[in-house]
């Protein structure tokens, strides 16, 4: 039998506010615990939330970048639960009026573009941290997390492999980064994903009993995650017993899930009107502000790289992937007018550069304003591609200046022909049996002589005039 | 007496504990801040203040947070419970120059209307050791009453404010909802609780809700409408004025007596020109049951955050999580608090919600409505604050339900946020009884006016269980 898989995601994106969703207590990451957290995050009897507005700018960018509805009226409810890193014992969210609705975003699959429809994406407060691991046969509390402003997006179940799971997500944090709301430091927590796993027979209308996979931190686990998960459910299934609607937990050592509470174990939310809050209003004005201080998206980019610059398309994805590339490309586009060969070194040596080093280009020494000397200096002969990779090279290591690295090496490509010349000749002539062969029809060997004369000038001559004088001289 | 220096501000608060002490058969006090209280009485005696209240000594509800000053809101689940912040209210009086003598007893969690819920004791009336002085803001209303401060702060859910005032013969006023800030008032019901002042009379009210009422940017809620000085109309002519008369109330389950002094404050008023003018409230009789679902809804929402975690009682040696919250909450909340808690998760349960919580929020607009129509034609609206005068503690302990009626005429101002006072206007058996003043959206000064010319006119202010005050 031929099952077909149904997923949903929700994602949550911490979004980039310097301060907290309801107080004025600081999100910044990696503070000594129980630091960053004020009255409203302690949830201290009579303290009370206010809504930070930047959060609501946030998502709407978010909404606004998805082509979705913007409730300018939304509203904050309550779920109520009991957990030590939840300091009030509820948490504040959107259910019945979030912020953004039904948007839609662009996946790239193997079977090509698909529209990923996103349901709602809402604003509410993470919780802080539990501690098991630091005291013995004690539990700690860290609250510098409790109150970061959260956006949960909400796709449809119209995910169908672990693959175009991944592709999602990956659209999902492109965007989000490009859009300036979440820093999308997966291995931070700054973006962490819930998924609903269903299985059906292929053709039914129908959907399956679903699953849901918590709190999943990275690409890899969330394909792997979502694998175990489809083959279980058909385990289950041809086993002729059902799948059970449950939580569970992804186990990344053990590569399996395990159930964390069933649908009887789960708990009644209570959700009702936070009465602490009023609506949040977003005015006509502020929506236009937002909508105007959009940066260009993705897509757009990779249009625009196409058909004003005239990159080639594959050049135009790679470097349209992330801001941090675009930002890059843009940047060193504005040191020299070879645009064209800015993307070739870009989607070239400097992705094979990231590759080997697994890092992304922000995290490289390359600085887009060197990265375009680097280029210009190609184009105004002053180096050679060839040398040209041996400086870029250099930078990855030290981060150093194009021109330094040039004038410290001596690497300036030698431009006085008749140096080359007397060069030239003087390969010529210790290579007789060569130039016999050359003149007799092997003219394979003329690049023997170019390679000789690069050695011999330790590649700083210009390619081209040695080409030259190499003809005149073997005629 | 102060400004003349015939007395000083230390000498005041000296007395004041002089009473307290004098009169701890009241239990009005949890905790008292007198070496704090002394020492700010001594600096404005040496840099004297130009506020005022400058000097006033004020009873706190122990349900404010006072930075540095224990806070337990009448339970046991915060008997260890000291503040790092001090309620936007209680900053406000302070910046008056006002004297913060300490915290007054209370039901717990402010759910009562006996002050018989407290962890700290029962509160007693002043008026008779045997009744109860009402509730919530018991202590406060007794300390008043007995002549211990002259001034105290409340807070007003359901007439936690009014009912207490009643019973002890004070007045106090509960604002419309957004008046005063609730930064740093313990939650109960957050939709509906509203602090206000306990004083004897209504030209003192006035002046303490001058400095209490301000627009907090911590409180979402708060208002953000200009205050006027709430001293200005009070001797405003009440010719030509309308009373609005309930003739939907069902008073027939009241004592021929209270309807009596009821009936005589309405000629009373008569006489000094106003007009009476029957209006219809058709839903308020579903006030009370509209409010036993959002008061309890909020509540078990609010009170989640004592679980032993991170302030308040913690259980000893539970041995797991479950057992901490479940131990905690067991030990630290007292019954009354417990059945809140339990009608409140259940009108919130999925599949409830709907039917119970959804309902009562519509029910509260129509009644709001109601308020809306019914102000269109008068400029206040006057009932009996209570069905009768105190009554004997312990007499309504074993029916909760005979309990919650005691806020009949009460919850409604709440529900519709609306200003309402009650003010003492007669005495049954030598209990006093108070008559409630309620105004439309932020008309605290025509309910002021009103009360403050009756009290031109009549002394019931002015009697004390000891008689009549000069």
């Amino acid at each position: 039998m031929s099952w077909e898989t149904v997923i949903g995601l929700e994602i949550h994106a911490q979004l980039s506010t310097k301060s907290k969703l309801f107080s004025g207590g600081s999100t910044e990451f990696g503070a000594e615990s129980n630091t960053h957290v004020d009255l409203v995050d302690m949830g201290l009897p009579g303290v009370l939330p206010v809504a930070n507005k930047e959060a609501f700018y946030k998502a709407i960018r978010f909404g606004l970048a998805t082509g979705a509805e913007i409730n300018q009226v939304s509203s904050f409810d309550r779920k109520n639960y009991f957990y030590p890193d939840l300091p009030k014992g509820y948490q504040i969210t959107q259910m019945t009026k979030p912020i953004v609705e039904k948007g839609s975003i662009k996946v790239s699959t193997d079977n090509g573009e698909k529209i990923i429809n996103i349901t709602r994406a809402h604003l509410e407060e993470d919780a802080g941290k539990s501690i098991h691991d630091l005291f013995e046969g004690e539990t700690g509390v860290d609250l510098n997390r409790a109150g970061t402003p959260l956006l949960e997006i909400v796709s449809e179940p119209e995910i169908s492999s672990a693959k175009e799971a991944v592709a999602y997500f990956k659209a999902v944090k492109q965007l989000v980064t490009f859009l300036d709301i979440c820093d999308g430091n997966m291995a931070q927590g700054s973006m962490r994903c819930d998924v609903n796993v269903s299985i059906k027979k292929s053709g039914d209308k129908e959907l399956g009993t679903r699953a849901e996979l918590k709190n999943i931190n990275s690409f890899k686990f969330i394909e792997k995650a979502i694998n175990y998960e489809i083959e279980r459910q058909i385990r289950v299934i041809e086993n002729g017993e059902s799948v059970v609607q449950e939580t569970r937990l992804y186990d990344s050592e053990k590569n399996e899930t395990r159930s964390m509470r069933s649908k009887e174990e789960a708990n009644d939310y209570r959700y009702f009107p936070c009465p602490d809050l009023l609506p949040v209003v977003i005015s006509d004005k502020e929506l236009k502000e937002i909508k105007d201080s959009l940066p260009e998206l993705p897509e757009q980019k990779e249009h625009r790289y196409i058909s004003e610059i005239g990159l080639e398309e594959s050049e135009a994805k790679i470097i349209s992937s992330s801001k941090t590339m675009a930002n890059m490309f843009e940047g060193a586009s504005r040191k020299t007018d070879d645009t064209k060969l800015v993307a070739k070194w870009l989607v070239g040596d400097v992705s094979a550069l990231l590759n080997k080093d697994n890092i992304e280009i922000d995290e490289s020494n390359l600085s887009p304003e060197n990265f375009g000397k680097l280029i210009e200096r190609i184009t105004d002969n002053t180096i050679s591609g060839k040398i040209a990779k041996s400086v870029l090279e250099e930078i990855w290591k030290s981060g150093s200046d194009v021109d330094n690295i040039i004038e410290s090496k001596g690497l300036v490509q030698i431009q006085d022909e008749s140096l080359l010349e007397e060069i030239a000749n003087k390969i010529v002539g210790s290579n007789p049996n060569q130039v016999e062969a050359y003149k007799g029809g092997k003219e394979k060997l003329f690049g023997f002589f170019v390679g000789q004369v690069m050695k011999e000038t330790q590649g700083k001559a210009n390619p081209k005039s040695v080409n030259e004088i190499l003809k005149k001289i073997l005629g | 007496m102060i400004s003349e220096k015939e007395i000083s501000n230390k000498e005041v608060v000296q007395e004041v504990y002089r009473l307290i002490n004098e009169n701890s058969h009241l239990n009005a006090f949890v905790t008292l801040n007198e070496e704090s209280s002394i020492k700010k009485a001594q600096d404005l005696d040496n840099n004297p203040s130009d506020c005022s209240l400058a000097g006033i000594p004020i009873a706190q509800k122990d349900l404010f947070c006072t930075k540095g000053l224990r806070t337990t809101c009448g339970s046991k689940i915060l008997d260890n419970f000291v503040p790092p912040y001090s309620a936007t209210v209680i900053e406000n009086l302070e910046n008056a120059d006002c004297i913060s003598i300490g915290k007054t007893n209370m039901d717990e969690f402010a759910m009562g209307s006996s002050n018989e819920t407290s962890y700290f004791g029962n509160v007693h009336n002043p008026w008779g050791d045997k009744l109860v002085p009402g509730g919530s803001s018991g202590g406060s209303a007794s300390a008043v009453a007995a002549g211990i401060v002259p001034a105290a702060s409340g807070t007003d859910t359901g007439g936690s404010i009014r009912q207490p005032a009643s019973l002890c013969g004070i007045t106090g006023i509960k604002p419309t909802y957004g008046r005063v800030s609730r930064w740093g008032m313990i939650a109960f019901a957050s939709s509906l609780d509203q602090a206000g002042p306990m004083a004897r009379t209504v030209e003192d009210c006035a002046m303490l809700l001058n400095e209490m009422c301000s627009h907090d940017n911590k409180d979402t809620t708060s208002l953000d409408e200009d205050i006027p000085n709430f001293e200005e109309n009070l001797n405003q002519s009440l010719n030509g004025r309308k009373i609005g008369v309930v003739k939907d109330l069902d008073l027939s389950s009241l004592d021929n007596s209270v309807l009596k002094v009821y009936e005589n404050s309405l000629k009373e008023y008569v006489s000094l020109g106003a007009e009476l003018v029957d209006i219809s409230l058709p839903n308020l009789s579903l006030s009370v049951p509209t409010y036993y679902v959002v008061a309890p809804a909020e509540c078990s929402s609010n009170l989640s955050r004592f679980d032993g975690v991170k302030f308040g009682r913690r259980s000893e040696n539970p041995k797991d999580l479950e057992e901490l919250y479940i131990q905690t909450r067991t030990e630290g909340f007292g019954d009354e608090v417990k059945r809140r808690i339990l009608i409140g998760s259940y009108v919130l349960s999925a599949g409830y919600y709907d039917a119970y919580y959804k309902k009562a929020q519509q029910v509260r607009r129509l009644i709001k409505k109601d308020f809306d129509e019914a102000f269109s034609n008068v400029d206040v609206i006057m009932t009996p604050t209570t069905r009768g005068p105190a009554f004997e503690m312990g007499s309504k302990g074993s029916d909760p339900i005979q309990m919650y009626l005691e806020d009949l005429f009460t919850i409604s101002a709440n529900l519709a946020g609306l200003p309402a006072m009650s003010l003492p206007n007669g005495s049954i058996d030598n209990k006093p009884i108070g008559l409630q003043i309620i105004g439309n959206f932020l008309k605290e000064s025509t309910i002021l006016n009103f009360g403050h010319m009756y009290q031109t006119k009549t002394n019931w202010h002015m009697y004390t269980p000891e008689g009549l005050k000069q």
